[in-house]
């Protein structure tokens, strides 16, 4: 540790106080990221102390790095440099709801469950079924951009936050939007931060409209002996008048992951038998509505399932949705610990270009003989898990081959993948950012504007920004 | 401003002659927009490609000369005006729809298409742009992507940045940039967020590739007559609360919709308080569910007649009436001034009840007419422009009301954008610090700050520099 460092610390306790910073190595290994370990964490109980703290770290050039309930540090590449944690935890509560505008305002570390609870004492929600979701924050969820089954009705968190407030790479407290459902005063830098991973402030802050909690929902799984049959099942759906929740395709090998003690330590209320099964591609869908209106979803979803050639069908009732809702929602993670080696690629198309996609990709891993399991988003999202047996050279070389491939494959489709996840000592020889983009230079822009420093968590995002 | 020739002179090698207009009768129309702001540009510019569009920004660069883009003028803050003179970039010639993917509900547009007449051409396939301000009919999607565009349908389906998914755009340097595209979730940061809604301040845009939206299988219209503005806003507070959602909500007090009457005759009762036209669309199975929920919710907070709309003509008819509601007060007075408060919706009675009260205090008749439903507000001050005395007290009455929806957690605009109208009113929700911050942001993409200069940002003039003009009658929209 240099000798600027030693005094910085004593600076972070003077911020945040004794209580609420570390610097002791055992704790401090929670925080590391990607096999960088920070000198210090800092846990700040409001956004000037967070401001306080980033001015500190700008003068001194210290990387800072804001986290939550570190679910998803294994994201991304590995910090160029990373000198002290900001733990955002302490800044947990609900600043301002008010149900009857349905509108609220909650600080970045606030449990998403916690949240979630609130707003269920007014039978409203959000649509944030993400991964992780039994610890992860508000902030980390939005600051890493992780997607929900649904985002199929309700779209994505960019589509539901009202405003933000956040701390810029110079200390400088800054804030877009505002509470209200509509608003377009000034810029909405607040979109800017939404999938940043923290690289451009660290939000302290964030305002979301909040939706009315279904009065009953129901969900529909149809089984096929191909994928083509499910896929066209999800182009017909699209098509008709119906509006569902979800939709999601899962390819045969998830019946194994999703019936594994993994999948029910993610998530234990059981999963209905032969609802999936390895011999089968699903395609799932969850609906909401008065009775007639469920009725209508079963009937014609059954109507098409049978058209698209269908080998069956299960209609869920409300009681019996969560166990395989929960592993939906879960299928990352669970995934992760389905293999030593779990390298997951996550592939956006047109919806139309779904099933030539996973059908490629399921040929590249075949070929090289890597285990693999594909969830596909109805908006044109395929997470594509990799699930090598073992975490070694040959494993690597061949999912190196097989990224290759797809992210080639893509682009001739007119789409672009990323690799999310992978083991971390693969990142540097796989396209974790996937390939490069044209408007990389407008972000680059965005960057030295925010951050001019280069301390908020360096080198973690796309082309080392 | 002074015209420079021999700039004119290089626009219409680039463009052609009948690419740019610089004589005095012609920049005469394009001077002003559909608010109450005045600017006359240098010269107008009609492009016909991105290519275009790169030779105006490289001319204006290279003769120091501000450039504005402009779709069809229906603006209501001033947006597309050259406040400081300069080449107006008009798009109306990029007008091409350049590809509509049914499937997977796509199409990629030129700036310059009109919003309505995407729709038009998606109805077959049961799709539309949904976005649809009250000027959908003239108004152009560069337009809406540049103020990131509401309307009454928004209350469901969401504003225009909602709708795009990418763009190409050519910043004021020259650098032409393709951000987002078709399929979703672009790696990197959301560059069409941040430019959407960037009031035309960070790059004029050339190509929008948009999500097309299925048409309802169903929808009812309700009309709602009450006796009293508040019994009228409290229906909205609680069609909110309980967690029903319609595909609009709008409300009309008893000034505006006689108003209205008298010009459309839309059929809204002449001796009303206010009358909420809401609609509800969705599965066939839901829509009658919901129809009787809301219509239940304007009982009980004693409407005293709720009328469904049995056609589609009924239907259009209740529509035109609140469509054309800016034309109909364009009739009553030479002049008037359309706020774009926002407030929770929760604080919809007690708001309204403050601006009927800060209107009578100052004199002035107050009409509402808005999106009830989204809480954004469209207060109507009607005065005389030729009395200076009158104008300034309804700039202080306006603000009052500002103030107001500021005090209660609000926004100084919702939809119509800051322009160069609202940009004195900034400093009311941002600090000094805020402000830099995001006029550093513009600096990063605007450099040398030739590309639509005095907008968003208040420029330290006072609001007794605003000029008036008369508002044409016919064809006034807003909304």
């Amino acid at each position: 540790m240099s000798a600027t460092a030693k005094i910085a610390w004593a600076r972070v306790a003077d911020i945040v106080g004794e209580q609420n910073s570390s610097f002791d190595p055992g704790e401090l290994a929670a925080y590391e990221i990607i096999g960088v370990t920070p000198g210090g964490v800092a846990r700040p109980g409001s956004a000037e102390e967070v401001a306080e703290l980033v001015r500190m770290a700008a003068a001194d050039r210290l990387g800072v790095i804001p986290c939550g309930a570190r679910t998803k540090l294994e994201m991304g590449m590995a910090p160029e440099r990373y000198d002290l944690a900001i733990d955002m935890t302490r800044l947990d509560r609900v600043a301002a709801y008010d149900p009857g505008d349905l509108t609220l305002g909650v600080e970045a570390g606030c449990g998403l469950v916690k949240l979630q609870s609130v707003l269920a004492d007014h039978r409203q929600f959000l649509p944030l079924a993400v991964p992780w979701l039994r610890r992860t924050t508000v902030g980390g969820t939005i600051a890493t951009g992780v997607d929900t089954p649904l985002r199929q009705l309700f779209g994505m968190a960019r589509d539901y936050i009202l405003g933000m407030e956040f701390v810029t790479g110079e200390g400088v407290a800054a804030k877009s939007g505002g509470r209200v459902v509509k608003n377009v005063t000034g810029y909405d830098l607040h979109k800017l931060m939404i999938g940043a991973f923290g690289t451009l402030g660290i939000m302290t802050k964030i305002n979301f409209r909040t939706f009315p909690l279904p009065l009953e929902s129901r969900a529909f799984v149809a089984r096929f002996d191909e994928s083509k049959g499910a896929f066209e099942l999800r182009d017909r759906v699209a098509e008709s008048a119906l509006a569902p929740l979800t939709m999601e395709i899962f390819s045969p090998q998830v019946s194994g992951l999703f019936n594994s003690d993994v999948a029910a330590r993610m998530e234990p209320k059981p999963l209905e038998p032969g609802l999936l099964s390895p011999k089968h591609w699903a395609f799932t869908s969850g609906f909401a509505g008065n009775e007639a209106a469920l009725s209508r979803y079963e009937r014609d979803m059954t109507g098409m399932a049978e058209r698209c050639g269908a080998a069956g069908v299960t209609l869920l009732a409300q009681e019996q949705i969560a166990g395989a809702f929960g592993r939906k929602r879960e299928f990352i993670p669970i995934a992760l610990e389905s293999s030593p080696a779990t390298t997951i690629l996550k592939v956006s198309v047109l919806p139309r270009k779904m099933n030539e996609m996973v059908t490629r990709a399921g040929r590249f891993a075949n070929e090289v003989g890597v285990r693999w399991a594909a969830m596909a988003r109805g908006v044109g999202v395929i997470y594509f898990a990799l699930l090598p047996e073992a975490q070694d050279e040959n494993a690597r070389s061949r999912t190196a081959t097989i990224a290759e491939q797809m992210m080639a494959a893509v682009a001739r489709l007119g789409g672009h993948a990323t690799i999310p996840w992978c083991p971390r000592e693969w990142k540097r020889s796989l396209p974790i950012w996937g390939r490069p983009r044209e408007d990389f230079p407008q972000m680059a822009k965005l960057k030295t504007l925010f951050d001019p420093n280069r301390i908020l968590a360096p080198g973690r995002f796309v082309g080392g920004l | 401003m002074q015209i420079n020739r021999e700039l004119v002179r290089a626009l219409e090698r680039l463009l052609g002659r009948d690419g740019v207009l610089s004589s005095r009768e012609d920049l005469l129309l394009y001077e002003y927009d559909g608010s109450v702001e005045v600017a006359r540009p240098q010269c107008v510019a009609f492009p016909r490609s991105t290519e275009d569009v790169i030779g105006i920004v490289r001319l204006a660069n290279q003769y120091k000369t501000p450039m504005v883009g402009r779709g069809a003028g229906t603006g209501l803050s001033g947006g597309a005006l050259a406040r400081e003179g300069g080449v107006l970039t008009v798009f109306s010639r990029m007008n091409r729809i350049l590809s509509i993917d049914i499937q997977n509900r796509r199409a990629v547009v030129q700036p310059g298409v009109v919003n309505l007449e995407l729709s038009r051409a998606v109805a077959d396939a049961r799709l539309h742009f949904a976005p649809d301000p009250s000027s959908q009919k003239a108004c152009t999607i560069g337009g809406n992507v540049s103020e990131n565009a509401g309307g009454p349908h928004t209350l469901a389906y969401g504003v225009t940045t909602n709708h795009v998914l990418g763009m190409k755009v050519v910043l004021p340097t020259g650098e032409v940039v393709s951000m987002g595209g078709a399929a979703v979730d672009t790696p990197g940061y959301d560059l069409t967020g941040l430019f959407v809604g960037s009031e035309g301040t960070l790059a004029l845009v050339t190509e929008i590739t948009v999500k097309l939206t299925p048409l309802p299988e169903s929808v009812k219209t309700l009309l709602a007559v009450f006796d009293s503005v508040d019994d009228a806003t409290e229906t909205v507070v609680d069609i909110t609360a309980r967690g029903i959602t319609p595909a609009a909500c709008e409300m009309l007090d008893g000034w505006t919709l006689r108003a209205v009457e008298a010009y459309v005759h839309a059929g809204f009762p002449l001796d009303s308080a206010a009358v909420l036209l809401l609609e509800v669309d969705g599965l066939r199975e839901s829509v009658e569910t919901q129809a009787k929920d809301v219509a239940e919710v304007c009982s009980l907070h004693h409407a005293r007649e709720v009328r469904v709309a049995r056609d589609a003509a009924e239907r259009d008819l209740l529509w035109k009436g609140r469509k054309n509601a800016f034309g109909a007060v364009g009739r009553l007075s030479p002049t008037y001034y359309v706020q774009d408060g926002v407030i929770p919706r929760t604080k919809l009675p007690a708001t309204l009840r403050r601006i009927d009260e800060i209107g009578k205090r100052n004199g002035f008749e107050i009409g509402n007419i808005f999106h009830a439903g989204d809480g954004n507000l469209h207060p109507i001050i009607l005065f005389d422009a030729r009395d200076p005395a009158q104008f300034k007290r309804a700039v202080s009455t306006a603000d009052e009301i500002i103030q107001h929806c500021i005090s209660v957690g609000g926004s100084i605009t919702g939809e119509h954008g800051v322009g160069m109208e609202k940009d004195r009113l900034m400093p009311l929700l941002f600090s000094e610090a805020e402000l830099g911050f995001m006029r550093r942001v513009r600096d990063a993409f605007n450099p040398a700050g030739l590309l639509n200069p005095g907008k968003i940002f208040p420029s330290g003039k006072g609001c007794g520099e605003t000029r008036i003009r008369p508002l044409a009658v016919e064809g006034s929209v807003a909304g």
